[in-house]
């Protein structure tokens, strides 16, 4: 059985309106270390709120998010990155002028030293470019290296997402539906992908694709209407009366 | 890694200087030396406008208030000269300051104030977006250009008459061919060194943040201290650039710090082309040629070169050294 551990991310009690429309209510949960912890509900539930408030792209209300037994706070989604806070937007969010490797080397150079260096080619630096090289062949892009991002299809830029925020090297990895849009081989192979980061990075995974949440995920939280409804290993919310009232109903044939 | 291969762009650049460095000889051959003066303000709005091209280009930041840098780096050049030539301090207290002849210590100061202005211009503006940034930069120029005319001692609207030039180094300049090469000089070690930082690691943030600001914050970078270094040190250079101006008519004016000046830095870069530094250099060149030109034409040389204008940029979506450069994108 699951040892105890100390959970990586904890969110308490967090809450966010926006007008009167109630979009977070006292939500909490937590992430253990390795654990894949998936969110799901329907669409309006609140979970790409609570997404932006962990990441510190809105405040909350009241709540408060702990990343290793330290409150956040108030600090913006710079300084959150910088404790190891990485994550997946809905669309993939990369700098499309650049080239496929130019958007990894971005990621590579954040981890070094920080971006004060004026003098040397980022390219010509060895040490980031292995960094670099790794990251693209084990996301499988090292023939787009040279393309611009803004080439890449759809489920590639979704790739090259992945490969950059896994370059930073996150102890939390947010991944707002990264199967979004992707078609069934796709979404199949990005499976495998996080599948095998699992029991390295910490996930909290967002995703309407229920074949890859029940394949993915060591727990379960279910939210509707900005509330948590349940929380608990996957076999408990399949099994779960309300959950398959609110949402499951149709989507799971059992 | 691609092969090498002989890049266009560099080898017409390279031409460009060294057809550049040969002017001031080639000038006194058909004697046309009379135009030296003009071509070294060239190169001083061309070094204006490669810095707002860091800015403009590089961090997608419409700054409509570079006018100010160039004015204050004229201004302090100007009260530099000015009290050298009457012998009186700039300052009296709290710490008296004398005036100065000596490049060396007036391109440095002009710098400094421009580059202090800009930070503080930067740290107010640059927590803004879009349209507010341009018109909080616009204010803040208009603020300085007041405060400008407000100081009877350098002339108001009038301007200021410098008694003097400045010397290099304790050396004086004969004639105008060494200051022409002085700018050239400047200009160069700019263009050099700002492409330089453009491809170092610091280049890419600046330009991913331009890209993606998203994406930036998070993966860490303090997008916004990125963005006032470049607004900064873009500052400072176009003070440098406003000294060379002051030096080089021995005047300065309000109309240096004026909005249309800001605009006219602005039409420069994109003429030329964003994010390439070297185009708004040659953009400078032709905005300031064909406004002689059709000054000396028509007095309604405004309704002759807006179009023009208009045609180059319609047509050259990535301005004139776009179509040398192939793969001159800011990216």
């Amino acid at each position: 059985m699951r040892t105890r551990a100390e959970p990586i991310l904890e969110v308490r009690g967090l809450t966010r309106r926006f007008g009167s429309l109630i979009a977070v209510s006292e939500v909490s949960l937590d992430l253990l270390p390795g654990e894949c912890h998936a969110l799901i509900g329907p669409n309006g539930a609140g979970k790409s709120t609570l997404i932006g408030i962990i990441a510190g792209e809105l405040a909350p209300e009241a709540g408060a998010v702990l990343l290793d037994g330290e409150d956040l706070g108030r600090l913006g989604p710079a300084a959150r990155a910088r404790r190891g806070l990485g994550r997946t937007f809905q669309i993939a969010e990369l700098c499309l002028d650049f080239s496929v490797r130019r958007n990894v080397l971005l990621a590579v150079q954040a981890r070094f030293a920080g971006p004060f260096h004026f003098l040397r080619r980022a390219e010509r630096l060895a040490p980031l470019a292995a960094h670099v090289d790794a990251a693209l062949v084990s996301a499988g892009l090292i023939d787009r290296a040279g393309l611009p991002a803004a080439m890449l299809s759809h489920g590639e830029r979704r790739q090259l997402e992945l490969a950059v925020v896994l370059a930073s090297r996150p102890r939390v990895l947010l991944l707002d539906e990264p199967a979004a849009g992707l078609g069934p081989s796709e979404t199949e192979e990005l499976g495998n992908r996080l599948a095998a980061l699992k029991g390295r990075v910490a996930m909290l995974l967002v995703e309407h694709d229920m074949d890859t949440v029940f394949r993915l995920a060591d727990r379960i939280t279910v939210l509707a209407e900005g509330r948590v409804i349940a929380s608990g290993a996957p076999e408990e919310i399949r099994g779960d009366r309300s959950v398959r009232e609110a949402y499951l109903g149709e989507m799971v044939d059992a | 890694m691609p092969a090498p291969r002989i890049r266009l762009d560099r080898v017409v650049a390279l031409v460009g200087l060294g057809l550049l460095v040969l002017v001031p000889p080639l000038l006194w051959r058909l004697q046309a030396d009379y135009l030296l003066p003009t071509l070294t303000r060239m190169l001083a709005y061309g070094l204006a406008a490669a810095a707002l091209d860091l800015v403009l280009g590089y961090g997608g930041l419409v700054s409509f208030g570079h006018g100010a840098f160039l004015g204050t780096g004229a201004y302090v050049a100007g009260a530099l000269l000015h009290h050298a030539g009457r012998g009186t301090p700039v300052l009296a207290w709290p710490l008296t300051l004398a005036g100065s002849t000596e490049a060396l210590v007036i391109l440095p100061a002009a710098a400094a104030s421009a580059g202090i202005l800009a930070f503080m211009v930067g740290a107010v503006s640059l927590r803004t977006r879009g349209v507010h940034f341009i018109m909080i930069t616009l204010a803040f120029a208009q603020m300085v250009y007041f405060l400008v005319l407000a100081v009877p001692e350098y002339g108001g609207t009038d301007g200021l008459m410098l008694p003097l030039r400045w010397s290099v180094g304790g050396l004086r300049l004969e004639g105008d061919a060494p200051r022409y090469w002085f700018a050239l000089m400047l200009v160069v070690l700019f263009v050099f060194g700002a492409q330089g930082a453009m491809e170092a690691r610091y280049g890419l943030a600046l330009r991913g943040a331009r890209q993606n600001e998203r994406r930036l914050q998070a993966l860490g970078y303090p997008v916004y201290a990125i963005r006032l270094l470049a607004f900064t040190v873009s500052g400072a250079w176009t003070g440098i650039a406003g000294a060379l101006l002051a030096d080089v008519a021995m005047f300065v004016s309000p109309d240096l710090l004026s909005w249309q000046r800001s605009g006219e830095l602005i039409i420069m870069v994109v003429l030329g082309g964003q994010g390439t530094l070297i185009g708004p250099v040659v953009g400078a060149f032709v905005l300031l040629a064909l406004e002689e030109e059709l000054s000396a034409v028509t007095e309604h040389w405004m309704l002759v070169l807006g179009p023009i204008l208009l045609l180059c940029v319609l047509l050259f979506r990535r301005g004139i050294w776009g179509q040398v450069s192939r793969d001159a994108h800011p990216g």
